[in-house]
């Protein structure tokens, strides 16, 4: 389905005519605090993967909301998720139950977690797609860690084994965290390694100026990247503002609301 | 100053002196620690492929990138590291550093998929063992000294054909015999893409021994390693830059105040400068001497670039000067109108007979005189950017200064 790129779409670099994603090899993490919830910057993204062709993939992680809730926001963007899971296209992976009663356990966990990711994406691999267009979404870090019995260390190996999934299939990795969630200093060293290893950091902040009704956020975009002489696709920034919407999210530069 | 670390990393050390080390230090305001890691990287590997090195070889450690990537880099500068004689070795503790992916396949959970399997990367799987990190890379540094080797009989063997070849060959053939090179004689070039995470997965004194252990290994020429600072506590910073002969810090160009919210506003300074910053460089000298130098970096699609014209804080023994937010330097108008300032009490080189004003001449015998040299009231000169210390005695009933005057060395 054709649309109008918008400014997150530029910001990310996304062409519709393309049938590889330009997320692909790229871990892209989103940090949205309480005030300002970053979801839709998922929801926009599962999207996103799925309407690129007829063999992309998103392999979905869930430690936050059901499949229901997700079904029922992308419903309203346009996008069956239930018929995309038949077609073996959307994975999604329901963490909701996980417990880990200590450190052992959670490694252990998470490192089972990561091999249903890595068997999704290759059974997505299996039906043709050569991995461009294959996403890994984790909804979301800080619950993650709840879940690991609060072992960051832990989180960002698993983490780490995920960016790995860049290289090795050139998948793109997109994870939600939560910024404000830092109860201590090792929580907060998380957040800081995440900024270190994303390509891509997306920051869904409030107005300086408070609560509004026509402008729930303002949204920034910074590619960081990594340079190998080849990529040329770093050293951007983007920032605009944005208002979330039953069946979407509109955005645009201060003062150019409608 | 990036020419001056790397020349530094180039030549190594001497006979039973320790490996040359650098730490590269970056916070997440500047995240551009590894863009100077790879300017190192690449920069070194040239040197080492043209033969202007004491070292021979590189091992490098990658922990946060695939060897595929630094493969990728050097291919992309024009240095070959893909040929059978190879003079680089990864250990490649990004795949699988803590073994997951071998217990997953052992159980058919997941197949072998796109492993480093060149001649170049050995897969570690357990970064936890610092012992075997170190065996490991001690025997990779050794395999680059014989890959050399081979790759300099294989050309003695090739050359006899032509004449200057065959020349360069019995010369390579006596020094050889005489143990200059070869396998012995061969030292290896150290780089650890992360030493903050080995960090995470080895205590601080493991990685600390670890560290000086390759140091002090005679193989081992130069090492360098990153580090993000702000992602550890003091200590572990300070172990590390104790450790090393060279400290690089990447600061970005307007550091926050410590009052600053530290989320949005490292963001904030991103976006303001975002790809540029300061890189300060601290290297200790073989005579004790520590120099600071300090440049801008830039960083740029193809990679990072030291501004041409460094400014050298200054040679000193002591510590450094405190980073305040006011001021400490002087203008050079103010350095101008300090040495245009007539101090008393000092022979101003004019010839003329100093007269100490003590307070107690009036104002009028003061307008007589035409040149009290070195009055506590002086004469403004016709000069505009002449000094002036103007000084007015609170009483007549004031004394003059005890004979006890502490500033008996004054030349008066």
């Amino acid at each position: 389905m054709e649309r109008s790129p918008n400014l997150l779409d530029e910001a990310l670099g996304f062409n519709h005519q393309l049938s590889a994603s330009s997320l692909r090899g790229r871990a892209v993490f989103i940090e949205d605090c309480l005030e300002t919830s970053g979801s839709f910057v998922l929801h926009h993204l599962i999207k996103h993967f799925l309407s690129l062709h007829s063999s992309a993939g998103v392999v979905f992680v869930a430690f936050a909301q059901p499949l229901s809730h997700y079904e029922r926001i992308l419903r309203k963007l346009g996008c069956n998720l239930l018929t995309q899971r038949n077609n073996n296209r959307f994975f999604f992976i329901d963490m909701l139950n996980l417990d880990c009663a200590d450190g052992e356990t959670s490694e252990g966990e998470l490192a089972a977690l990561y091999g249903k990711i890595q068997k999704a994406v290759e059974a997505i691999e299996a039906t043709g797609n050569n991995g461009n267009s294959i996403s890994v979404m984790i909804d979301d870090i800080s619950l993650m860690e709840v879940a690991a019995n609060g072992s960051s260390h832990h989180v960002l190996d698993f983490l780490h084994y995920c960016y790995t999934l860049t290289s090795e299939f050139g998948c793109s990795v997109i994870a939600l965290n939560h910024e404000d969630i830092c109860s201590n200093t090792e929580n907060s060293r998380l957040t800081l390694q995440m900024e270190y290893m994303a390509d891509i950091l997306i920051k869904a902040e409030p107005l300086a100026t408070g609560l509004a009704s026509d402008v729930h956020g303002q949204l920034t975009v910074l590619e960081k990247g990594f340079s190998d002489g080849q990529t040329s696709s770093r050293g951007k920034v983007h920032k605009f503002q944005f208002k979330v919407k039953e069946n979407g999210a509109d955005y645009f530069y201060p003062g150019t609301s409608v | 100053m990036g020419e001056l670390v790397l020349r530094a990393l180039r030549d190594g050390a001497l006979e039973g002196e320790q490996a040359v080390a650098l730490t590269i230090k970056d916070i997440v305001e500047s995240p551009f620690g590894f863009d100077v890691f790879n300017y190192f990287f690449v920069q070194l590997s040239s040197n080492i492929l043209g033969g202007k090195s004491q070292s021979r070889g590189l091992v490098l450690v990658a922990f946060s990138r695939s060897p595929s990537f630094y493969v990728d880099l050097l291919e992309s500068k024009g240095i070959d590291a893909s040929s059978p004689s190879t003079w680089i070795q990864i250990l490649d503790c990004y795949t699988d550093p803590l073994g997951w992916k071998d217990r997953l396949m052992g159980c058919g959970t997941i197949t072998n998929h796109s492993w480093e399997a060149s001649s170049m990367a050995t897969v570690c799987k357990n970064v936890r063992n610092v012992d075997m990190l170190f065996s490991s890379i001690v025997e990779l540094g050794k395999g680059t000294a014989v890959l050399f080797a081979k790759k300099v009989t294989s050309s003695f063997s090739f050359s006899f054909k032509e004449k200057v070849d065959l020349l360069f060959s019995i010369c390579l053939w006596f020094l050889m015999l005489a143990g200059l090179v070869g396998e012995g004689k061969n030292r290896f070039s150290l780089a650890i893409d992360s030493v903050s995470e080995l960090l995470r997965h080895a205590s601080m004194s493991s990685v600390a021994a670890l560290l000086s252990n390759l140091r002090s290994h005679d193989k081992v020429s130069s090492a360098f390693w990153l580090l993000h600072s702000d992602l550890h506590e003091s200590r572990p910073v300070a172990v590390l830059e104790y450790m090393s002969s060279m400290v690089a810090s990447l600061e970005p160009i307007m550091r926050q105040t410590e009052g600053q919210k530290g989320g949005s506003d490292s963001q904030s300074l991103r976006e303001n400068n975002p790809w540029k910053g300061k890189f300060h460089a601290r290297i200790k000298r073989r005579n004790g001497k520590v120099r600071l130098m300090c440049e801008e970096f830039y960083v740029e699609q193809s990679g990072i670039r030291f501004s041409s014209a460094s400014a050298e804080v200054g040679i000193f023994n002591q510590g450094l000067l405190p980073k305040v937010q006011f001021n400490l330097q002087l203008s050079e108008k103010e350095r101008t109108d300090r040495a245009n300032v007539v101090l008393p009490f000092e022979h101003q080189g004019d010839g003329k007979a100093i007269q100490i004003y003590d307070g107690r001449r009036s104002p009028l015998e003061g307008n007589n005189h035409t040149a009290p040299a070195s009055s506590e009231k002086l004469q403004t000169s016709d000069s505009l950017g002449k000094g002036e210390i103007i000084y007015f005695r609170d009483s007549d009933d004031e004394m003059p200064d005890s004979d006890e005057d502490p500033d008996n060395d004054l030349d008066i």
